[in-house]
């Protein structure tokens, strides 16, 4: 075995462990800097020993120890200055001794608690994001970079900055609780999906996807479910990026040009990730019986709700349109979001013919947070087209083209434009 | 990614101890509050199960137990992650299990890529 596949080892060892690790270090050392400083100076070690020693029997409690000497060393450092520090540093030190990997087992609360500073209220949602991937999933900077297509200078330097406004704002020692919690607890979903859509349908640039976000933010919802086992929005979001990405593989062409929903090979779909989407849905769904009979289901399990319609459709033509229009209703009634106004317009369009669909999107000309928005012209061309007029349907898809960021979608939007005109042209 | 992780051994090394059931729930619960872990099982032994074979055109059912098999599929795991040795080490840590817990014990774990298209 040589130094490569050792290599590769420790770094697999360091994704199954940074997480954890991170997570109980900032419990311990109450500075996320110190503790992400510390974690990092373990794994160097890690690098620099077990190429001849080999992985420990149990690599996870290893690197905690040798990570809790580090912050011992570095107290010891301030001790001079700081007498807390040298408190500490004392503490910790005889904690080394009675029980030296203890602190990486049973850790759920430490990593939700992690997760609560990466969704510190005091940082912006890119900085949330970002941190998010570096802290809670173990991301390097470099691989944060490729997928968000920034320079990597620019990613580290969020990174620093966002630690520092945690810092400022004192955010590892404070413990949310009750409302707060709550609340903490939302943009945290808010988060992970944000990074999920991040990856589903890329905003700019020249990919319609990055399916690695995806993958993490489908692994950050399961550890979710884990860590708060009976919240039934937590079920939710996770049946909803399940169910969504499960359409992955059929979404896109080999060339990497996107495809709709109603041009997909249903049969590339993935029945694994369908499975555990229902399930998770089936999940959610009981706890919010279990809540009362009048709960109402939140945002995120009503949109599963709806992907679920989808994935148990053999095509666009066998989907129950009514169900996803009265879904997108009550979505629309539970979050405000025009958004899901102009959904339900397409599932009418689909349930009772494009006039109903059109109906309701003329309803929707007006409203502020719809302008500049690309699907509206693009839903109406759908409908127009539907309805034989194939002129202003190619002029509504030209116009969707002008105001996406997206290369992939400009150039399928104008291709619907030329068919579109193609047709009519012809006869 | 995911994997097949075929857990592979001699129905000869009896008993399965509590410890090891311990230890295997205590990975368990860590793996599926890691987000790695998508699903697993235990199998009974081969005596409540069969082997339908097809041989020289003949399908034939042989009950279990399967007494000429060196080692039998005790229990499955299918996991998710990020590379190939992420995976490696999962498969290193069962086996770790089971060198604690049960002295004398002999197998593997077969690890397989599920095929994704």
């Amino acid at each position: 075995m040589g130094d490569e596949t050792t290599r590769a080892a420790i770094e697999a060892v360091w994704r199954l462990e940074s997480t954890r690790l991170i997570a109980a270090l900032v419990r311990i050392v109450r500075d996320v800097g110190l503790a992400e400083d510390v974690a990092q100076d373990a794994i160097v070690a890690a690098l620099a020993q077990w190429p001849a020693s080999g992985i420990p029997d149990n690599p996870g409690a290893w690197l905690m120890t040798t990570a809790k000497r580090r912050a011992v060393d570095a107290f010891r450092a301030r001790a001079k200055h700081d007498a807390a520090a040298a408190a500490l540093a004392r503490e910790l030190s005889e904690a080394i001794d009675e029980d030296p990997g203890a602190g990486i087992d049973h850790v759920e609360d430490d990593v939700l608690r992690l997760m609560f500073i990466c969704c510190h209220p005091a940082l912006t949602p890119e900085s949330q994001t970002t941190l998010t991937l570096k802290l809670v999933a173990g991301l390097t900077t470099r691989e944060i970079a490729r997928a968000y297509l920034a320079p990597e200078a620019t990613i580290a330097q969020r990174v620093s900055r966002a630690k520092r406004t945690l810092a400022d704002a004192g955010a590892a020692i404070e413990e949310p609780s009750g409302p707060e919690r709550v609340a903490r607890l939302e943009t945290v979903l808010g988060v992970v999906y944000l990074l999920f859509n991040e990856g589903y349908s890329a905003t700019e640039g020249d990919d319609w996807m990055r399916p690695a976000l995806c993958d993490e933010a489908v692994r950050l919802g399961r550890i979710l479910t884990a860590l708060v086992p009976d919240d039934p929005e937590e079920h939710g979001l996770a049946a909803l990026m399940e169910l969504q990405s499960s359409r992955l593989a059929a979404r896109a062409g080999p060339d990497g040009e996107p495809i709709l929903l109603d041009a997909q090979d249903r049969r590339r779909w993935d029945a694994a990730r369908i499975r555990r989407g229902l399930d998770a849905l089936a999940r959610a769904d009981a706890l919010l019986a279990e809540v009362g009979p009048g709960a109402e289901a939140g945002p995120y399990a009503l949109q599963a709700a709806i992907a679920a319609e989808h994935a148990r459709a053999a095509s666009v033509d066998d989907t129950d349109w009514d169900r996803v229009a009265e879904l997108y209703e009550r979505l629309g009634r539970r979050t405000g979001s025009p958004v899901a106004e102009l959904n339900r317009a397409v599932a009418l369009g689909r349930a009772q013919g494009p006039a109903a669909g059109l109906a309701l999107l003329d309803q929707l000309d007006d409203v502020p947070a719809l302008r500049g928005y690309h699907l509206v012209p693009s839903v109406r061309g759908d409908l127009y087209e539907r309805q034989g007029r194939r002129a202003e349907a190619a002029a509504e898809f030209e116009r969707a083209a002008a105001m996406t960021a997206n290369e992939r979608e400009r150039q399928l939007l104008l291709r619907r434009a030329d068919a579109a005109r193609g047709t009519a042209s012809g006869g | 990614m995911r994997y097949m992780c075929l857990m592979k051994s001699s129905e000869s090394n009896g008993e399965t101890p509590p410890a090891v059931y311990e230890a295997m729930a205590e990975y368990d619960r860590w793996g599926r509050a890691n987000g790695v872990l998508i699903d697993s099982q235990g199998l009974l032994p081969s005596d409540a199960g069969a082997i339908v074979s097809l041989v020289d055109g003949n399908i034939k059912a042989v009950d279990g137990p399967f007494t000429e098999a060196k080692e039998l599929v005790g229990g499955y795991a299918v996991i998710e992650v990020r590379s190939y040795d992420e995976a490696l080490e999962l498969g290193r840590r069962l086996m770790q299990i089971h060198k604690d817990n049960w002295p004398g014990f002999e197998g593997s774990v077969e690890i397989r890529q599920i095929a994704e298209f």
